[in-house]
């Protein structure tokens, strides 16, 4: 059984929590004293039925405003993969809690109300979990009940989004009629839609492929932790610890170490539970090489003619999250990036990008909460980085305010343009 | 030529994770430690830390906040595997906080709110900068939207209104003196995966997790274990059954279930199909209001 991480995006009319409540509920996920917290909330609210949007309003300000503020981790299993729901609300810091959800999300499913059709928020919601590069994205298309689960309607706004799909990177987009209240092609297959042939939505979470989203060409280990553990037993024992960003690592292998240059060649992949041949992508190991080299964290291993772009000029997508402040041109920051911390310095903010209209502002000077623009950055130590396209692991960053400690901004790295 | 499968089963894609996890703490943090109460959460991501740093030691102390009122087959237990570990133990005393007057106990109360003060006070004296949790998002709904590296300011408070966002694998560790973090590593596990993981890896944990005779009384619809701590009225009828704890915490609170599950497998079954979680079922203390477990978290709980 393997995992599947989805985000989920959509307004609160959408039936978002309907369906995130169906999933949960109809996979048994919901527990008796969860439910009976829920219909007692709802009582005590006035509501006439069950609210399963309760489940998911996890917070006492939420529950008080009617408002969901965060994103939320929602888990639940079927007898073929266990899933991973990044809830994230619609209203106005989507862009925010989008980008956060989506930033570890195999999938995204984009939520459209039938009778609405294509709204400037799912058009919003596509655009974001394509620039975090979502690999799979499913459309859909709520409340078929409420159109007479009419074929029509639905071939309307299917043809409408893969029109607009085609301006994103959108290798995998699948669209499924559903009605979340009344539980149609959720997680039963519907008596009311026999015009469509495709998958429950159930179903394709379960079935679609996800192990080759992952990078297996390009190796990329950064390192995390070294470990010395300087006892009588492991007296020489020097190990460098870290999860795989990307390829595949095998004893023997000749690897490269960034910054020094230095080649070497693996002599053993350690873990507690014994030695391993191979180590491949989210696998977290210790790797032992046979020449003492100076390594410490932050420090890449690669493949001598397989190495990421080594440099201190950067070309970026970047969301703005500070609640104050803004992106500025000669803004000085800390970034993140793998297991390597550097200052960088704003040197151009090129444009702002309207994500409802994707035109770009170039006369912008400025990116303000939940806007998105395009910067170019200098670091004072070189990144060992690639273009994130390539890999989310080795193309992702965040920016830290120094003075608050806050992160104020992810950045998705774009070198082919550096 | 051969086809090796490089697909991550589930429990191995949360052991990276959380080993992950782990090990960004520790290279980034001046003084983590591991808050360990003896319970199922606490030994899995003890055993983690344990892999995590393999074949060195783990290279933090765990910290245990001991109530006075913990059930004794948990203290051997956790003696026994600090022991075998070679990990440096601290323990912060509730009795300690009680007998020089820097917590007032209330009759009839449980110590379980004490806690709090007792581990910040832990904390400002060992200069912690980083505590490794058990919590996990399935628990409650407000553990649901808490970040892996939780941000706490320097009276331990957590606000869920200003958390830092966090994406990727990257975390922001950063705090200033006198603030510190709260590290969940099994933030993404739900209780099935715990027992998935303890069955897999033969975690040992304490024996009342295992059905056992015990001589238990009924309040408020949970089976409490009858002793000094539980103050059984007369009114309440003790009598001898089959049990076993779901969660481990104090004596005074934590209720015990009816079951004859005697081995892991055995529960394993038992939770797979449980309708009720587990702090629904024996915790009497999250249950005082809708915002119960927020508003605790919001003071520095764990």
């Amino acid at each position: 059984m393997d995992l599947l991480r989805f985000a989920t995006a959509g307004s609160v009319d959408d039936g978002k929590s309907t369906m995130i409540g169906r999933l949960l509920f109809d996979s048994k996920a919901i527990f008796e004293d969860q439910l009976d917290a829920v219909e007692r909330a709802s009582r005590t609210r006035g509501t006439e039925y069950t609210d399963l949007a309760l489940l998911t309003d996890g917070l006492r300000a939420e529950r008080e405003q009617g408002i969901t503020i965060d994103v939320a981790y929602r888990y639940f299993a079927t007898p073929r993969r266990k899933f991973i729901i990044a809830d994230t609300p619609g209203h106005v810091q989507y862009t925010r809690n989008m980008v956060t959800g989506a930033s570890t999300a195999n999938l995204g499913v984009v939520l459209v109300d039938a009778r609405n059709g294509l709204t400037e928020q799912s058009r919003r919601h596509a655009f974001l979990l394509n620039l975090l590069r979502v690999p799979h994205v499913l459309l859909a298309v709520n409340k078929m009940d409420l159109v007479g689960y009419a074929e029509d309607v639905y071939e309307r706004i299917r043809e409408e989004f893969q029109i607009f799909a085609q301006r994103l990177n959108v290798a995998d987009l699948t669209v499924i009629p559903i009605s979340a209240l009344k539980g149609d092609n959720v997680v039963e297959r519907s008596a009311e839609m026999s015009w469509y042939d495709g998958p429950t939505l159930l179903g394709h979470l379960e079935n679609i492929h996800v192990a080759s989203d992952r990078n297996l060409i390009d190796v990329r280990f950064p390192v995390q932790y070294v470990i010395r553990p300087k006892s009588n037993q492991y007296h020489d024992f020097r190990g460098y610890a870290g999860t795989l960003a990307g390829g595949v690592m095998k004893v023997g292998d000749e690897v490269m170490v960034l910054p020094s240059g230095f080649t070497s060649t693996i002599t053993g992949i350690d873990t507690y539970d014994g030695p391993v041949q191979e180590a491949f992508p989210e696998k977290a190991v210790v790797v032992r090489l046979a020449d003492d080299i100076d390594i410490s964290r932050g420090d890449m291993i690669c493949r001598p003619h397989n190495s990421p772009r080594v440099t201190q000029d950067l070309d970026a997508m970047v969301c703005w999250m500070g609640e104050r402040g803004t992106l500025r041109k000669g803004g000085r920051y800390v970034l993140k990036h793998t297991t390597r911390t550097v200052r960088a310095i704003v040197r151009d903010l090129h444009y702002r990008l309207d994500i409802n209209t994707l035109h770009r502002d170039e006369a912008a000077d400025a990116l303000t909460l939940n806007e998105i623009g395009r910067i170019t950055l200098r670091t004072t130590q070189p990144l060992f980085a690639d273009d994130y396209g390539r890999n989310r692991t080795t193309g992702g960053f965040i920016l830290i305010d120094e003075a608050t400690n806050q992160t104020v901004a992810a950045g998705m790295l774009d070198l082919d343009k550096t | 030529m051969t086809t090796v499968d490089y697909r991550l089963s589930q429990l191995d894609a949360l052991e990276a994770e959380g080993i992950h996890i782990i090990r960004e703490a520790a290279a980034e943090c001046e003084r983590p430690a591991l808050l360990f109460s003896g319970g199922k959460d606490s030994c899995v991501l003890l055993h983690l830390a344990v892999k995590a740093f393999w074949p060195a030691k783990v290279p933090f102390p765990v910290l245990h906040v001991d109530t006075g009122h913990n059930f004794p087959e948990v203290i051997e237990f956790r003696d026994m595997l600090v022991d075998k570990l070679g990990v440096r133990l601290e323990v912060a005393s509730v009795q300690d906080a009680v007998d020089d007057g820097r917590v007032v106990e209330r009759p009839g109360q449980s110590r379980n709110r004490l806690q709090t003060q007792v581990l910040l006070d832990a904390i400002v004296e060992h200069g912690f900068d980083a505590l490794f949790g058990g919590a996990r998002r399935d628990e409650e709904k407000a553990r649901a939207k808490e970040r892996v590296f939780s941000f706490r300011d320097e009276f331990g408070q957590w606000e869920p209104k200003a958390q830092r966002p966090e994406l990727w694998s990257l975390y922001n560790t950063r705090v200033q003196p006198g603030e510190h973090m709260r590290v969940f590593p099994l933030s993404n596990w739900t209780e099935l995966d715990i027992w998935d993981y303890v069955a897999r890896e033969h975690i040992e944990l304490p024996s009342i997790y295992f059905a056992h005779q015990r001589t238990v009384f009924e309040r408020d619809g949970m089976l409490l274990f009858d002793h000094e701590v539980t103050a059984r009225r007369p009114d309440e009828a003790a009598y001898q059954a089959t049990v076993r704890y779901r969660t481990v915490g104090d004596m005074s609170c934590t209720g015990a279930v009816e079951s004859t599950a005697g081995t892991v497998e055995d529960v394993i079954a038992e939770v797979a199909t449980s309708r009720i979680t587990e702090r629904g079922a024996t915790r009497a203390d999250d249950k005082f209001s809708e915002a119960a477990m927020e508003d605790r978290k919001r003071e520095g709980y764990f």
